[in-house]
């Protein structure tokens, strides 16, 4: 019997499942997106970029990641 | 001896921040990444205005605005368009404090998607929540001096009345209005959003105002280049007849060469 360990989260209002003990940063990569240049937040709360590798995606994790882009 | 005053010593600051063009430019509406750069690189500005938005996470790879706008060499201005709540856009500057790592911002509440005139009464609290929170903001709103100095009181760093609604072109609509900001503010005014072509842009500097900040009106040019370069010339030459000092108007002519000699 195999235990499924995977969590259910939103990014972007989109949902996804990811595999459990992910770090925050590592999630972001596996998006294919640099998280230098992305600012993430989980459940309205800003995640400094300084702890995007050390906290670890939890299950029903809402996120959103944004940049910059064109605008007046 | 009379030594023209030097141009290069005509520069302004923002908190703490000094810049020599008085030009900040949008970087919404253009055809492509290259024409905007382009564009910013014509007109001189070394502030633009950038926007918060998700990420694609379908198409992760898709060429960024920060490939051809180096934000090193170009401040970016994150700016709250598109909100219509203090929460919305207190939540939209947080994030370009974390995407950017500064805190200079642009911020604008919006009242209705009809006008985008400016919700003064969420504009002040955004103001006032971001001031404690350590953010510098400068704040988009009404030509109205009384707001100007309740902003200004709550710690606005710079003073953005409208000329005009945003996206209109149609220029500055209360010239009275945005002089009497101007007079009463000890923070940098800008008029931010009405301006149609040059000639609004050098109405803005002669009243006195320390900046223009803009968008469409060099996007949506034919050619938005040209618009560029005129621009960055409306805004000296406005600065420059401000600071030289315009002559009084007069009801009737005066003539230029001399009544004395005539034949």
């Amino acid at each position: 019997m195999s235990l499924d360990t995977s969590l259910s989260i939103r990014v972007n209002g989109e949902h996804r499942r990811v595999p459990g003990g992910l770090s925050i940063a590592e999630m972001v990569s596996q998006l294919g997106l640099d998280p230098l240049r992305v600012a993430v937040e989980r459940n309205l709360e800003v995640i400094p970029r300084s702890t995007l590798g050390e906290l670890c995606v939890e299950d029903g994790d809402d996120f959103e990641i944004v940049h910059f882009v064109g605008g007046g | 001896m009379n030594a023209p005053k030097p141009i290069e010593a005509d520069t302004w600051s923002v908190a703490g921040r000094t810049f020599t063009s008085r030009l900040i430019v949008g970087t919404g509406k253009y055809k492509s990444f290259e024409e905007n750069a382009a564009a910013v690189e014509a007109s001189g500005a070394e502030i633009v205005t950038v926007a918060v938005r998700r990420v694609n996470i379908a198409d992760p790879n898709q060429p960024r605005l920060t490939d051809f706008i180096d934000p090193k060499k170009i401040t970016y201005l994150p700016n709250t368009a598109g909100c219509f709540s203090a929460e919305d856009a207190i939540r939209t500057l947080r994030l370009a404090r974390e995407a950017g790592g500064w805190s200079l911002v642009k911020l604008e509440v919006l009242g209705e998607a009809k006008t985008l005139y400016p919700d003064m009464r969420e504009t002040l609290r955004a103001t006032e929540v971001l001031v404690k929170e350590g953010f510098e903001p400068m704040v988009y709103c009404v030509d109205d001096p009384i707001a100007a100095k309740q902003l200004e009181e709550a710690g606005a760093v710079a003073i953005m009345p409208l000329g005009a609604p945003i996206g209109s072109g149609l220029g500055i609509q209360n010239r009275v209005t945005i002089r009497l900001i101007v007079e009463g503010a000890a923070v940098p005014v800008l008029v931010d959003a009405g301006v149609g072509t040059s000639s609004d842009a050098a109405v803005a500097m002669e009243l006195g105002c320390d900046g223009v900040l803009m968008n469409t009106a060099i996007a949506e040019a034919k050619d938005p280049l040209l618009m560029a370069r005129a621009m960055r010339s409306a805004v000296e030459a406005g600065r420059l007849a401000y600071l030289a000092g315009r002559m009084q108007k007069r009801r009737y002519a005066d003539p230029s060469s001399p009544l004395a000699g005539l034949i």
